[in-house]
Formats: structure tokens, C-alpha cells, sequence
């Protein structure tokens, strides 16, 4: 018997029993819709995190003044440990470094004209913004005879300049910051959200020896707030971090057992982490939801039965008038296959519908991957195949002549 | 004359638990071709088991089955298949039709299984239901079908394979006397065109409409009798 008539045999059946085989799907459509949804809200969950590991800029160690205890960082206010010579240091004297940047942060109004924006000041060397991966779309970025000679100049983050400038080009404009007057120079590129949830566009970025010499509060002007490290690639992440560690202790003399005064931190693998949880989360997601479509498929194997039992007599016809076994056992497969896949499509179709609701409703970013659509759908028919199986034997085990005498 | 069948010593045992039953205790004989045979005899007698034996339905236990000059003792249940398929058409006492299937797609069934393409199907299933006087009906449903009607369209499907022999058990035995009539009518017709049928019957009338009766009782023949054609009802 040819496949197509297989098939046609199957639809015959179901549309005869057009209630039952719609409440039968309902199991596999619940489930499907359950982990399509599940699967979308997880992966988007996971791209958003990849999004903000991407903004961070790659394979990057933070070197922080203040020592870790068991108990975690131990950061004091006054901790001034680490000086613009650390980072120059690292830059040159550490081998599996490609870029440092030691960097100042403070926080104040930026001024222009009548309107005022507060708002994170940092200090920076040029090669921050290629550490970070964060180019000017307009004017140019710090260079570093900006940096040597201490010039007042800033490039803003795009919130600065929507919130000072509205639409007007900033470039070449003065702003005040702490009644300092600053030439804007350039604008930065929209970064977005950095992964502790702030908007990384609200900033000033100054020269750093400008932002020591006239924006820190005390008077150590060679000190820096932190510094950010590039290191060559990922795979010499974990040696740039030894040789940090070594080059530091050696500069600050620290010997033996004498507890470190800074503390270096590998982002990418914080992130990393981060990210895991987020795949674990949604992996449990679309556990939780494939339990519902086990339940479905136990409701096609228990109608499938059913259906066996009914149409004893049917089978028993058709074995007599030259059904083979395999015959049998296809249409009733056929029909388990048929059942679960059309639930399959429809999940499908209800779960990318409600993944998208949820994201418009909740602003939570789902992703519909073209892999989860098939996943789903290569499962429903696995399901089919599976639960479909049993009673589809035991309709083709029939003895002819016992299926034929059935009432 | 060729053998379509040919029986030697079939026995029949049915275990039940315990229990043994020989529904045939050694039964032999032959059916040639173009013969209409009627198998008679009380229930329990044994008929019903020797025909599922000769329809293939159900294997003796022991002895030897010859149709068509194979041995269907040594089959598989595949080849079983394709013999019903292919060498026999059934005929039953309750027609077994599909419920809310046409008469030309039940007829169909037989040549699907066959794979013979959509197209011949359906021209083979028509012409076979104008033979049996259903030219008209071919698209009601078996429940828009009145009983001698629907046993027409079991005898089409039985037919429309060609099958070296066609097997009826009781074809009559839910129909009133005038259409019981009809139907051994259209037997005899079919067997004048050169059809070899098998029929199983409690009712003499009805087996007097063939050429030939053979009586079961306790499992074993206790008569054959060749009726001359003079003495045909038909």
C-alpha cells in the first residue's frame, strides 16, 4: 500500500472523529505552545546577556584597589592604591596584555546653557574606548596629547547630549562640569544598557589626567579609580590575570602572606556565568514545559488504544480482504503521526503568538529561533512515533479471525 | 478439471487453557474449478472452522492445504495476506463493510492493498459494481444501502481482485427469503461465468443453489453429494 493512501486512509479516521481528535491534539498543542514559549522567553533572556557581554568589549580584566577576604571585596572609600604608572606598567611590561586604561569616575552636573544633567564623569585614556569597543559617530574621540596635557575636553554618551542638546550637534560646544568649562569634542555611539541594568550612554568621558588634576575631590592626583585591561585573546585571559597579580605585588611590594591592596576581576567570566544561569533557567523552562507534552503524549497512546479497540472490527475487514501487518501498523502510526504533528504546528503557531503577546506586554525580549520551530515540530512527530507505537502493534498483533468476530 | 483445492487430513485443535478441543479431526477433499460448493451442518460441526481454514484466516494444525497448487500450510502471515489478497474474496454473514464509506471505496479496499494505482482502482470498482446490479449506487454509503444491497457490494469487493475463489460464510443468513433469492441468484450467475464459490449454509434452500454439498458433523465429512446440474433450483 502506497503512503499517500496511508495518509488519506488516517484523515478519513480522524475527521470521523473530528471532537476526539481535536481533545487529543489539545495535549500536544498545549505542550508544544508551552515549550515554544518557554524556549523563546529563555533565549532572549540569553541573547540580551550576550548583547550586554558584547557591550562590555572582549576578553576584559577590571584591576580595583582594596583586597577580597573570603568574605568577598573589601572596598574601602579611601582606597587608593592604584596609581596611572599601574597602568602604564601593565601595558608595557605585562606579555599577554594588548591595552590598559586606568580610569577615574565621579559623579556631577554637567551644565549648557540652561539646562543642567547630572551625571557619571569618568576619566579615560584613549584606549579605553578600544578596550570597550566604543567609537564617536560624530567629532573625535580623547587622543593622548589630550591626555598629556590635562586639556579640557569631553566626549559625551548619547543620553548626555539628548538631555543637554536635545537635536543640535554638540560637537565644538562648551559644557561646564563642576563650573569648569569643557569643550565637547565628540559624541559617542548609543551603548545601552550595561549588564547591572544602568544606561552606559548617561556619561562625560574626560582626559584622565583632567579629570585627576580638576575633578577629583582630594588631592592624589596620580591615583585612578580603577583600570581596564584588555588582554591579547580569550585564551590568555587567565595568564594576563597572573601576570597583573605578579606585576602589581611586585609594585607595591607585597610579599608572602601580606593581603593584596587591589583585586582583579575577569568580566567576561562574571558574564559568562551569568549567561549559564540564563541557559539553565530557560533549559529548566522547557523542561518543565516538556512534561506537559509527555502528559499530551500519554493522551494519544490512551486514545490511540481506544481507537484499537473500536475498530477491531475494521481491522479484522481489512486484514481479511489483504492487510498485511505492516500495513496495520502504519495506518494506526500514520494516524498517532498525523495527530501529533498537526498539534505540533498549531502549538507552534499559539505558542510564537503568546511568546510575542508576552514580550510586547511585559517589554521582556523573547527570541523565536527557527531551531526551536523545528526542534518542536521533529518532537511532536517523535511523540507521535513513540506513543503511536504500542497500540499500532498491538492492532497489527490482531488475529484476523478474532478481529472479524469483534461486536 | 484443475484442483483450486485441495484438502488432506486437516485437524483443527483449539487449546483453552486445559481444555482441548479438535474442531476438525482429519477432513479431506477437493474443490475443482468453476464447482459451487455449499458446506453445511450444525453449529459445531466444524464448517466454520474449515472455512477460516480455506480462507486462510486461521492455519490447521495439522495436515495439508493446497491452493491453487501452493502450499499455504508453509506461509507466513505475509504471504497469507497477499493470498486473500490476491487468490480469495470474502463474502460474511454481517457484509463488514466500512460504516460511513462509499460502496466503490469499500470495493477500492481490496486493490489498495494490491497497490494498484488510483486511477484503475476506480474504474475496476465501477465496472465490478454494475456486474453485481449497483450501477447508480456507487457513492451511497452502506448506511443509505438496504441489507441485499450491501451484501452486492461485499460480493463486488470480494470480486474485484479476480480471486481464483470466492468464499461466503452464511451470505444470506441476515436477509428475508426474496432477497436471499436475489443474492443466490447473482451466485449462480457468477458461478455460470466460470467463478469457483465456497459457501457456507445451515439452510438447505440456500444450499441447494449449488452444484455440490458437503455435510459436516463432529468434525468430520459425512456426506458429499454432486447435485446434476437438472436438479438446480436455478
Amino acid at each position: 500500500m502506497d503512503f499517500i493512501q496511508t495518509i488519506k486512509i488516517s484523515l478519513r479516521a480522524l475527521r470521523t472523529n473530528k471532537m476526539r481528535s481535536f481533545l487529543t491534539m489539545l495535549g500536544i498543542i498545549i505542550g508544544i505552545a508551552a515549550v515554544i514559549a518557554m524556549m523563546a522567553v529563555g533565549s532572549g533572556a540569553s541573547y540580551v546577556i550576550s548583547q550586554q557581554i558584547a557591550s562590555i568589549g572582549s576578553n576584559i580584566i577590571l584591576v580595583i584597589p582594596g583586597a577580597t577576604t573570603s568574605s568577598g571585596l573589601r572596598t574601602g572609600g579611601g582606597a587608593h592604591t592604584l596609581t596611572s604608572d599601574d597602568a602604564k606598567a601593565i601595558m608595557s611590561e605585562c606579555p599577554s596584555v594588548s591595552m590598559a586604561s586606568g580610569t577615574v569616575r565621579s559623579s556631577g552636573q554637567a551644565v549648557y546653557g540652561n539646562l543642567n544633567w547630572s551625571t557619571l564623569i569618568m576619566g579615560g585614556t584613549p584606549e579605553l574606548f578600544e578596550i570597550r569597543e566604543w567609537p564617536v559617530i560624530s567629532g573625535r574621540s580623547i587622543s593622548q596629547q589630550d591626555v598629556d596635557s590635562a586639556s579640557k575636553v569631553c566626549i559625551l554618551g548619547l543620553t548626555v547630549v539628548e538631555n543637554l542638546f536635545g537635536s543640535a550637534d554638540p560637537v565644538g560646544k562648551v559644557i561646564r562640569i563642576k563650573k569648569i568649562p569643557f569643550t565637547v569634542i565628540g559624541v559617542l555611539e548609543r551603548k545601552g544598557q550595561s549588564p547591572q541594568g544602568t544606561d552606559q550612554d548617561d556619561t562625560v568621558f574626560v582626559p584622565l589626567r583632567t579629570a585627576q588634576r580638576s575633578l577629583a575631590r582630594e588631592n592624589h592626583t596620580n591615583n585612578i579609580a580603577a583600570i581596564l585591561v584588555q588582554a591579547k585573546s580569550e585564551k590568555l585571559l587567565t595568564d594576563a590575570e597572573e601576570e597583573i597579580n605578579s606585576l602589581l605585588k611586585q609594585r607595591h611590594r607585597i610579599t608572602g602572606s601580606k593581603e593584596s591592596d587591589f583585586t582583579t576581576r575577569n568580566l567576561s567570566e562574571i558574564l559568562a556565568v551569568a549567561e549559564k544561569s540564563a541557559q539553565a533557567m530557560s533549559l529548566l523552562l522547557g523542561a518543565v514545559a516538556s512534561i506537559s507534552l509527555i502528559v499530551g503524549g500519554i493522551g494519544i497512546m490512551n486514545i490511540m488504544l481506544v481507537s484499537v479497540t473500536e475498530r477491531t472490527r475494521e481491522i479484522g475487514i481489512r486484514m481479511a480482504i489483504g492487510a498485511r501487518k505492516n500495513d496495520i501498523l502504519m495506518q494506526f502510526m500514520t494516524e498517532a503521526v498525523i495527530l501529533t504533528l498537526i498539534g505540533g504546528l498549531l502549538g507552534i503557531a499559539i505558542g510564537s503568538v503568546g511568546a510575542t503577546i508576552v514580550s510586547k506586554i511585559l517589554s521582556w525580549p523573547t527570541l523565536i529561533s527557527i531551531q526551536s520551530i523545528s526542534v518542536a515540530f521533529f518532537f511532536s512527530g517523535a511523540i507521535g512515533i513513540f506513543f503511536g507505537l504500542y497500540p499500532a502493534k498491538k492492532a497489527a498483533a490482531l488475529n484476523p479471525i478474532d478481529a472479524l468476530r469483534y461486536e | 478439471m484443475s484442483a483450486v483445492i485441495s484438502i488432506n487430513n486437516i485437524r483443527r485443535v483449539f487449546v483453552m487453557g486445559e481444555q482441548q478441543f479438535e474442531a476438525l479431526k482429519g477432513v479431506s477433499f477437493d474443490v475443482n474449478k468453476g464447482e459451487f460448493v455449499a458446506i453445511m451442518g450444525a453449529s459445531g460441526s466444524g464448517k466454520s472452522t474449515c472455512m477460516n481454514i480455506i480462507g486462510c484466516l486461521d492455519p490447521p494444525t495439522s495436515g495439508q492445504y493446497f491452493l491453487d497448487g501452493l502450499d499455504v500450510g508453509s506461509m507466513n502471515g505475509d504471504q497469507l495476506a497477499d493470498i486473500r489478497n490476491k487468490k480469495l474474496g470474502f463474502v460474511f454473514q454481517g457484509f463488514n463493510l466500512l460504516a460511513r464509506t462509499a460502496a466503490v471505496e469499500n470495493v477500492e479496499l481490496p486493490l489498495i492493498y494490491a497497490g494498484i494505482n488510483s486511477k484503475e482502482r476506480r474504474s475496476r470498482a465501477m465496472a465490478v459494481l454494475e456486474e453485481v446490479g449497483l450501477k447508480g449506487k456507487e457513492f451511497n454509503h452502506s448506511s443509505q444501502l438496504s441489507g441485499g444491497q450491501q451484501q452486492r457490494v461485499a460480493i463486488a469487493r470480494a470480486l474485484v481482485n479476480n480471486p481464483s475463489l470466492l468464499l461466503a460464510d452464511e451470505p444470506t443468513g441476515n436477509l428475508d427469503s426474496s432477497t436471499t433469492e436475489e443474492i443466490m441468484n447473482l451466485f449462480t450467475a457468477l458461478n455460470h461465468a466460470g467463478i469457483t464459490i465456497i459457501m457456507v449454509t445451515h439452510e438447505h434452500d440456500v444450499a441447494s443453489f449449488a452444484t455440490r454439498q458437503i455435510t459436516f458433523r463432529d468434525g468430520y465429512i459425512i456426506s458429499d453429494n454432486k447435485s446434476s446440474n437438472k436438479e438446480r433450483k436455478a
